[in-house]
């Protein structure tokens, strides 16, 4: 069977499943619909969680990201697990006590202001449209390259599925759903690293065979050390940015993390307080396979990609790869225009350096060098790794169901909790409160495929690339919904005006220090200063503002709950009845 | 409460003690050792690079892994021992 052949049967077959999960598991009421009725157990909890949080950044750009970093990227591995631990211990027992729901109607209830609501279901839909839309262009770019239709027949497919299971199914459907999409993911991530892990260091397990030692003895990171260097390169474990904006960077992916509402909604499924505290451990369990596969998988990759370039020896003016003699993968991710080649001196061969190291210039030019000739896109580097490593066909079909699979199973994430936020916060609170179970169940399933269009249609014209969309969308949840939830449980004193100044200055600051760099709603051109760390304030670049955000919210919502009047007494005492497990029933709206 | 006389604020109280020095050791793992601390670390080399490049890829991450089953298991404990565990 030919490669074609073999990719859609694998697409097929994992759609076909999903599908049929969601058949079973459709939701009839309101509860089954927004929380899959309170009765998901804590590991099964976990996995869903695990793949609703793990999208197409992290299985398709994350490994390429710190392929092409070295040690400074490892802030994405840091700052998308370490936001769990915030999760499990301030946010996601005190809110499944809570027992509602949605997140803006924890804010609503706890600040007793309709207001504070609204504020919130606008922080909701503004970070999750942003964030599906990233989630739909992965979809098009994957079937683009695997099932050669173009990228907008690609998207169109990819909605239509999403749109049939998360509709019909609710959180009930997307549950059980998602739980099949991990297991696809996480084969798919697996397989081709332990494959490649045996091949250059005879290690099966990726995570240590990071640190294991290359044929001939040398450690794998020393051999990528040098040569990285040979080719002008800074040494990929050698720590080169600014430190400060490193640890803010890693900050606002983890309190991000913790405030995006499609993440939190989660913990309102589970049965009881204590499995809410268990299911964040689990679901860290099952990101954390991947997360730790992820860096053997960036630090392999990028040798297995020099090696290929410079078969003769990294940085030899003989060692580099003659441009007809290239292998298949290339000429295949060539006709995507991912990977481009440019013969700039004219000798028939692919020199791949670092052509903007001044210190490594004078070498260049005496092997006759007229600066680098391959470019190559960071986000296929996961999808090609297979491909480069020469792994069996059946292997990159896998990849390309798994890319399919982490990329669905966020976007129907994102859509429930918008969907939500409309049917149940704006819609059942504000615009119809006598709103019938059936009325507000078919008000949440018109909203979500409302969504599904409108994201589509943000998807075939995408104001950016996918990493730019998504850190406004960590950056949004970091400065918005992590601090107001936080302030909401472990401080009485906060009052609604508090946390609606607080929410508005968060929102307001870190939207508008992205856009003045990356473009007045990322429309290209309209940004006022380059995005280069030289024009950064304090050198704090655009994706690491969250953090300064969230700072910037909690000190406004302290200083103005302190200017004006506590919270009346009933709200206080529901600050302490939220604090106590006991007595916690099963979701329910209101 | 079931037969003790320990009140909601020293459930609380214990609750943030225990959360108070799991974040610690959050960002000493992460912060710390990964990024701030990680010159300190220079000297002690593993598989090819030092032990920070470590703590940044993979050691921080199983630090969080072991942190939240702590609190987890202890915060059980903890519900029980103040009588406002979820029956």
């Amino acid at each position: 069977m030919g490669q074609q052949a073999l990719t859609y049967l694998v697409v097929g077959a994992t759609f076909a499943l999903y599908l049929g999960i969601a058949f079973w598991a459709r939701a009839g009421s309101t509860g089954e619909f927004y929380t899959a009725g309170g009765g998901v157990p804590p590991v099964t909890n976990g996995m869903a969680t695990a793949a609703d949080w793990m999208s197409a950044a992290s299985f398709i750009s994350m490994a390429g990201l710190i392929a092409f970093v070295g040690y400074d990227n490892s802030t994405y591995l840091m700052g998308w697990t370490g936001g769990y631990v915030l999760l499990a211990m301030l946010l996601a027992p005190y809110l499944r006590k809570f027992g509602k729901f949605t997140v803006p109607e924890f804010i609503g209830d706890r600040f007793y202001s309709q207001t504070a609501r609204l504020v919130g279901v606008i922080c909701l839909i503004v970070i999750s449209v942003t964030y599906v839309i990233g989630q739909m262009t992965g979809v098009g770019v994957t079937f683009a390259r695997f099932l050669q239709v173009s990228t907008t027949t690609g998207l169109f497919i990819g909605s239509a599925v999403v749109f049939f299971y998360a509709v019909l199914g609710g959180m009930k459907g997307i549950t059980y759903t998602q739980v099949a999409q991990y297991v696809v993911l996480i084969t798919a991530y697996t397989i081709p690293a332990i494959f490649i892990s045996l091949q250059l260091t005879g290690n099966p397990v990726p995570p240590l065979g990071l640190f294991a030692d290359t044929e001939g003895g040398v450690p794998l990171l020393q051999r990528l050390d040098q040569v990285v260097t040979d080719l002008g390169f800074g040494a990929y474990t050698a720590h080169r940015d600014n430190t400060f904006n490193m640890a803010l960077f890693t900050m606002s992916l983890m309190i991000g993390t913790a405030g995006l509402p499609h993440v939190i909604i989660r913990f309102f499924t589970v049965p009881k307080v204590s499995d809410a505290r268990w299911s964040a451990g689990w679901a860290l369990v099952f990101i954390a396979l991947l997360y730790l596969t992820a860096p053997a998988v960036g630090a392999m990759a990028r040798l297995n990609l020099i090696d290929t370039v410079w078969p003769g020896g990294a940085g030899q003016p003989a060692g580099a790869l003659v441009y007809e003699q290239r292998p298949d993968w290339m000429r295949t991710w060539e006709q995507t225009g991912l990977i481009r080649f440019q013969d700039r001196n004219n000798d028939g061969r692919i020199q791949y350096y670092n052509d903007r190291n001044p210190a490594f210039a004078d070498q260049a030019r005496q092997n006759g060098w007229q600066g680098n000739e391959l470019t190559v896109n960071a986000d296929i580097l996961v999808l090609a790794n297979p491909e480069i490593a020469n792994l069996p066909a059946w292997v990159i079909a896998l990849v390309a169901a798994g890319g399919l699979a982490a990329a669905l199973s966020t976007a129907a994430g994102l859509l429930l909790a918008i969907s939500s936020a409309i049917s149940h916060d704006l819609i059942k609170s504000a615009l119809k409160p006598d709103i019938s179970e059936r009325g507000e169940l078919l008000a949440a399933r018109i909203s979500m495929a409302a969504a599904i269009v409108f994201a589509t249609y943000l998807g075939l014209n995408p104001p950016g690339f996918a990493a730019q969309t998504v850190a406004l969308a960590f950056g949004l949840a970091a400065a918005t919904i992590f601090p107001v939830l936080m302030m909401g449980i472990f401080s009485k004193r906060i009052n609604s005006t508090g946390a609606i100044a607080g929410m508005l200055a968060g929102l307001l600051f870190t939207t508008i220090y992205i856009f003045v760099y990356k473009g007045w709603f990322f429309i290209p051109g309209t940004n006022q200063f380059p995005d280069t760390a030289a024009y950064w304030v304090f050198g704090i670049s655009p994706t690491s503002v969250g953090t300064i955000g969230a700072l910037l919210n909690f000190g406004v919502a302290f200083a103005v709950s302190r200017a004006t009047q506590p919270p009346p007494v009933e709200i206080q005492e529901m600050v302490e009845s939220i604090r106590i497990p006991r007595g916690a029933g099963t979701a329910v709206g209101h | 409460m079931s037969g003790n006389t320990s009140s909601p604020d020293d459930y609380w109280k214990a609750n943030l003690r225990l959360v108070r020095l799991c974040l610690i050791i959050w960002a000493l793992a992460s912060f710390g050792l990964g990024i701030l601390l990680r010159p300190l670390l220079s000297g002690i080399a593993i598989g090819g690079t030092d032990l920070g490049f470590w703590f940044a890829q993979q050691g921080s991450i199983l630090v969080f892994l072991v942190l939240i089953f702590f609190y987890a298991v202890r915060m059980n404990a903890i519900d029980r021992k103040f009588g406002v565990d979820e029956q």
